[in-house]
């Protein structure tokens, strides 16, 4: 279990992860979405203890990262695509981390083995492709046989095999109960591997909310309407309480009402040409979620005079208020 | 030795032990310091009959066989700071902290490594340079067993040694191998030679780590010689600039984001 609170980083004036408070549970995979930017990694390296946070605190099953006693035993993370010395064989790499947290030598050959490296394991690693990069990182977070593990973009740079493998990877992981924390700036793979979900854009906690109930709530369906009767149509529908919206060429009614249409159109002799439900991705719904975020900022940047504190916050609270309403 | 030093020593020395940079600036150190002496101490004998009086009283057979030192030293400087920037240039710092977070246990777990392995290399070098030295000598050479003779080859290993490790504080100090090294190698090569030897400066000059440290390798003072210090003395300054350099290093590395 991974719990933080008020998790604050600020550099200089930047203010990189604002306020953060959530808990990272064990037996699921918890989704960490943000754009680039957003501060994940920040966050992820705080809960490592290699940034100190300016304010607030993070815990690993309730203790710092720092009074962990062999911490890779605990908590394994992979970390950025290369974060080690490229004249060391991947063998050593492993050696090295296994020896300093008292992890047995055979623990090493296991990990090669799990990740597909034993083939190359006393080769130097700056030959390593992007792919081969992430699997020595993975093994890495795997040394310790760790109840917890972290991986920042694991997919990143990884051909659609090591994608899949990865994917599969984390679901045995959570499967035998370990916590799995993984980041990602793309929706479309959290909405794949993820049961929880937490949303951060511009440093701050846009949504935390399991998978399902984000979906539900984000998934916004809607008909999509072409017609050469245009203007009667919208007569017809409003006629009927019905409200349509004109993006370009189209009519767009929002809910599930094709059918209703459909017979309205019917019983006026309105032609259509094209009559059909839609749901908007989880794309287009993680993109405007976090397009508020940036709009709020921008608003917050300009020169119209300070706003008191208080009423910030009040903002701030309302803001993220109505969008757990939906 | 705690039980979580015990695995990070282990640790650290599997690491210094399988990075190529380890045996080729070691390797260079002791070659350079090697040849470069016995060059030095060959041409100083067939000029010997040339040198002025007072050059030939004061002729140090020990120190010249240690000329080689300058230039042997900078192969050192690059060990100790590949040791330490290495960390931050690779991104390794990162995983190392990652998987000893205590940043006290992994700096000088680090450095005790380095150290041990530094001084081991620098006294079998020392002797080298000293009994080649002595070979090429000839005639003018000085024994093992002459007084202060033994002293100076012993300090001439551990002026090595302290060399690599202030270079190891100040590498954890700038956290950058290009940036320690662009310091370190004019300052020890040019610099503290210039102001330990132009008169404006020499007063101050002779404190630098380099210009005290050296003073160890000395048998036979100078005429005029008026430095404040005798060789332990002048070793023990060099020591406090190391233990300065560590110092900094510590507080750099506790304070700041990896």
């Amino acid at each position: 279990m991974i719990e933080l609170e008020g998790l604050t980083k600020r550099y200089g004036e930047k203010v990189a992860v604002n306020n953060l408070s959530f808990t990272v549970r064990p037996g699921i995979i918890t989704g960490f979405l943000g754009p680039n930017g957003a501060g994940k990694s920040t966050t992820m390296r705080m809960v490592l203890g290699l940034d100190r946070p300016t304010a607030g605190d993070v815990r690993i099953d309730g203790k710092h990262y720092d009074q962990l006693k062999d911490p890779l035993t605990y908590i394994g993370a992979l970390l950025e695509a290369k974060a080690w010395h490229g004249g060391r064989s991947a063998y050593n790499h492993l050696l090295c981390l296994a020896q300093s947290n008292g992890i047995p030598t055979r623990r090493v050959r296991e990990v090669l083995d799990t990740v597909g490296l034993t083939a190359v394991a006393k080769k130097k690693t700056k030959g390593f492709s992007l792919g081969m990069g992430q699997r020595l990182g993975i093994a890495a977070a795997l040394l310790g046989d760790p109840r917890i593990l972290m991986f920042d973009e694991p997919v990143n740079g990884l051909d659609p095999e090591g994608i899949h493998w990865i994917r599969n990877l984390m679901k045995t992981l959570a499967s035998q109960g370990r916590t799995v924390f993984v980041s990602s700036h793309l929706m479309s793979e959290m909405a794949l591997t993820a049961d929880h979900l937490v949303v951060i854009g511009q440093g701050r906690l846009l949504a935390d909310t399991s998978m399902a109930d984000f979906i539900a709530e984000n998934s916004r369906s809607y008909v999509r309407i072409r017609t050469p009767q245009r203007e009667r149509l919208l007569d017809v529908l409003h006629g009927e309480g019905v409200t349509a919206v004109e993006a370009g060429e189209v009519l767009e009614v929002d809910g599930d009402k094709a059918e209703a249409v459909g017979e309205l159109a019917a019983r006026h002799q309105i032609v259509l040409y094209e009559l059909s439900p839609q749901r908007a991705s989880l794309e287009e719904a993680f993109m405007q979620l976090t397009a508020e975020s940036v709009e709020y900022h921008a608003h917050d940047g300009q020169p119209a005079g300070p706003v008191p504190p208080g009423q910030q916050q009040q903002q701030q609270q309302q803001w993220g208020s109505e969008w757990r309403k939906g | 030795m705690s039980m979580a030093a015990t695995q990070v020593v282990r640790s650290e020395w599997t690491k210094i032990r399988s990075v190529a940079s380890t045996v080729w600036t070691l390797g260079l150190a002791v070659v350079v310091t090697i040849a470069l002496g016995m060059l030095i101490s060959a041409l100083s004998k067939s000029e010997f009959d040339n040198m002025g009086r007072e050059d030939q009283l004061t002729f140090d057979p020990t120190f010249i066989s240690f000329a080689g030192t300058s230039l042997g030293q900078l192969a050192m400087i690059v060990f100790g700071v590949l040791v330490v920037a290495n960390e931050y240039s690779t991104g390794m710092i990162r995983t190392s902290l990652a998987a000893v977070p205590k940043r006290g246990t992994f700096l000088f777990s680090k450095i005790a490594v380095a150290t041990a392995l530094a001084l081991v290399v620098s006294m079998i070098t020392s002797f080298a340079t000293f009994f080649l030295g002595q070979a090429m000598l000839g005639d003018l050479k000085a024994s093992i067993g002459d007084p202060g003779v033994l002293r100076a080859v012993f300090g001439g290993g551990l002026y090595m040694t302290l060399i690599a490790m202030f270079s190891m504080g100040v590498a954890a100090m700038l956290r950058s191998p290009m940036l320690s090294l662009g310091i370190l190698m004019p300052f020890f090569f040019l610099i503290s030679n210039i102001l330990g030897n132009v008169p404006a400066t020499e007063k101050v000059g002779r404190f630098l780590p380099d210009q005290a440290g050296s003073k160890i390798m000395q048998v036979v003072a100078p005429l005029d010689d008026d430095v404040p210090y005798g060789p332990w003395g002048g070793l023990g300054i060099m020591a406090l600039w190391v233990i300065a350099a560590l110092v900094g290093g510590y507080a750099v590395l506790k304070k700041r984001d990896a």
